[in-house]
């Protein structure tokens, strides 16, 4: 019998709802099979905590009495340059922007790129103020040419992350086959297959749950870095006919989402600024995704476990930045990744990875815990991400 | 009588000598290893404690020196900021002893100052800025 996002909200409501993680339901569905855990269980909860490049923010500053037209001229925080091509009080400001004069990847070193967008970013949320400094043209209406000012959230109208791309479903596991020591966005990998590093929560992971996105589409509410977000869009390169396993997963970087959620209610626990050495600076985001169990198919799929999810391995010293080389170097499980080493080529490769999977079940744990306090509410998404299968021929 | 703790770098290619038992018949200094990691082949590192007369320690470091082997003194000390540590294990793949180690089934990562060689290793690799150094005098 299918339940109704409405059916579970009144018992969210009520105060009778019952809510797993994407990890204590594997049990629960071993101990009560698939028919009797569909009638008891309401929603799963997915978490995940990763370097997700792909972020930022949008900020409104508010003027002050002589106003000035930031759009169109520049403005950095903290040395950072953000973009001002927007109206007048209206910029954004990247994660992985750095200042002017940050010493880069030069003289064979890697650079450090210790501050950037992120770092302000998370300054912001943690209630920090940063330095604004402004520059324009002026005009009649806009008057003001120079701005220096420290400022915090306060100090704005609006503040919002707005993340382009988030949630990966499924990623690249990256390996070294050169004779050299590189630096990437997948970390610093030693020569000749000296170890490999993967990024994603895997059997926690929001979209590896819902790997159809049957209940995840645009306007779902989900937990972002401790705020209410939402799915605002299909992600940048949302790839939905990626290849998949029979459970349904993509073998392959699949689909994405991108994200919105207000910077005020977000906390500096749930969001931080990371410098990549010899790649740059990033932030890593706690995305969290309600999913209701509204029939047995979606029971099933967020009962994937680490061994039934599959990452391919990919040579990052030739094949990804270069398109030449050993285009296949095979699969590896989630389970074999967080084990601690897998087997590429013969060779025992030592594991390690970004997203922290501590903290993806700490998310998920905290958002079951809003659901269970009736302080989180779900949502029926408002139109499906390209390549949905709403229907009931999903897998 | 003077105590002092070093690290030795091996370069790639050391001759094969054994080198603790010539530190200590031919130039008389007692030598208390902390820590090692060496792989034939491969560059090693070796934190010893020394100790000797001043002119003992002094002639066994120019024997060292004479092999290729740099001696630096462990004037650093590595620092796990365990609230800025995410768990994620990136440096855990990168640490030569196991300083930093995960357990798999609470997904924390530990630190052991003890088996820590000071390489520098997981200062490069770990992205959430929750290794430091710190300068010891003393
Ligand atoms: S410096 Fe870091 S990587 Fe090197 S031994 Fe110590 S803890 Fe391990
Ligand atoms: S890389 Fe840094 S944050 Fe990640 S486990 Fe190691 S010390 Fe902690």
């Amino acid at each position: 019998m299918a339940k109704t996002i409405e059916e579970i909200n009144a018992k969210i409501r009520s105060g009778k709802v019952v809510v797993f993680t994407a990890e204590e339901i594997v049990e629960v569905v071993r101990e009560q099979g698939i028919k009797q855990a569909v009638r008891e269980v309401d929603v799963v909860t997915t978490g995940t905590f990763s370097p997700m490049c792909s972020s930022g923010a949008f900020l409104n500053i508010k003027q002050q009495k002589q106003k000035m037209k930031l759009g169109g001229g520049f403005a950095t925080l903290n040395g950072v340059p953000a973009y001002a091509g927007l109206a007048a009080a209206d910029i954004y400001i990247g994660a992985t922007a750095i200042p002017d004069g940050d010493p880069r990847n030069g003289n064979g070193r890697p650079g450090k790129f210790r501050y950037g967008g992120a770092h302000v970013i998370e300054e912001l949320v943690a209630g920090n103020r940063v330095l604004l400094k402004g520059g324009a043209y002026g005009t009649d209406c806009y008057p003001a040419k120079t701005r220096e000012q420290t400022i915090g959230l306060k100090d704005m109208n609006d503040a919002f992350l707005f993340n382009p791309r988030n949630c990966y479903q499924n990623y690249n596991v990256a390996v070294n086959l050169s004779d050299k020591p590189i630096y990437t966005y997948m970390g610093k990998l030693k020569p000749k297959l000296g170890n490999a590093y993967y990024c994603s929560a895997g059997q926690l992971s929001p979209l590896l749950n819902d790997p159809h996105f049957r209940t995840i589409g645009i306007g779902t509410r989900v937990f972002f870095c401790g705020a209410e977000g939402y799915v605002a869009w299909p992600g940048t390169q949302h790839n939905p006919s990626a290849p998949r396993l029979e459970n349904g997963t993509p073998k392959t970087p699949a689909g994405t989402i991108a994200l919105i959620g207000d910077m005020r209610q977000m906390s500096a626990q749930w969001l931080r600024a990371v410098s990549f050495t010899g790649y740059g600076v990033t932030l890593s985001v706690a995305v969290g995704v309600p999913i209701p169990i509204i029939d047995e198919d979606i029971l099933r799929s967020v009962s994937v476990t680490d061994d039934q999810l599959k990452a391919p391995v990919v040579d990052y010293s030739e094949y990804y930045p270069f398109g030449q080389g050993e285009a296949k170097l095979g699969e590896v499980t989630y389970q074999e990744l967080k084990s601690g080493s897998i087997r590429v080529k013969d060779q025992e490769v030592p594991t390690g990875s970004f997203s922290s999977y501590a903290l993806a079940r700490k998310v998920a744990h905290h958002l079951k815990q809003l659901i269970e306090d009736g302080d989180f509410l779900l949502t029926q998404f408002q139109a499906p991400l390209p390549g949905a299968v709403t229907g009931k021929e999903a897998a | 009588m003077k105590q002092t703790k070093l690290v030795f770098i091996f370069p790639e290619n050391t001759v094969e000598e054994p080198i603790t038992y010539n530190l200590i018949t031919n130039y008389g200094v007692q030598v208390n290893i902390l820590r090692a990691s060496i792989d034939p082949g491969k560059q090693g590192r070796m934190v010893v404690e020394l100790g000797g007369e001043e002119i003992q320690i002094s002639q066994a470091l120019n024997y060292l020196e004479s092999l290729g082997v740099l001696v630096a003194p462990l004037a650093q000390k590595i620092r796990h900021l365990e609230d800025r540590c995410t768990g994620c294990t990136a440096c855990v793949p990168h640490c030569p002893t196991r300083a930093l180690d995960v357990d798999r089934d609470s997904w924390k990562v530990s630190f052991d100052s003890e088996k820590c060689i000071v390489c520098f290793s997981c200062l490069e690799t770990c992205i959430y800025h929750a290794m430091s150094v710190e300068e010891q005098f003393a």
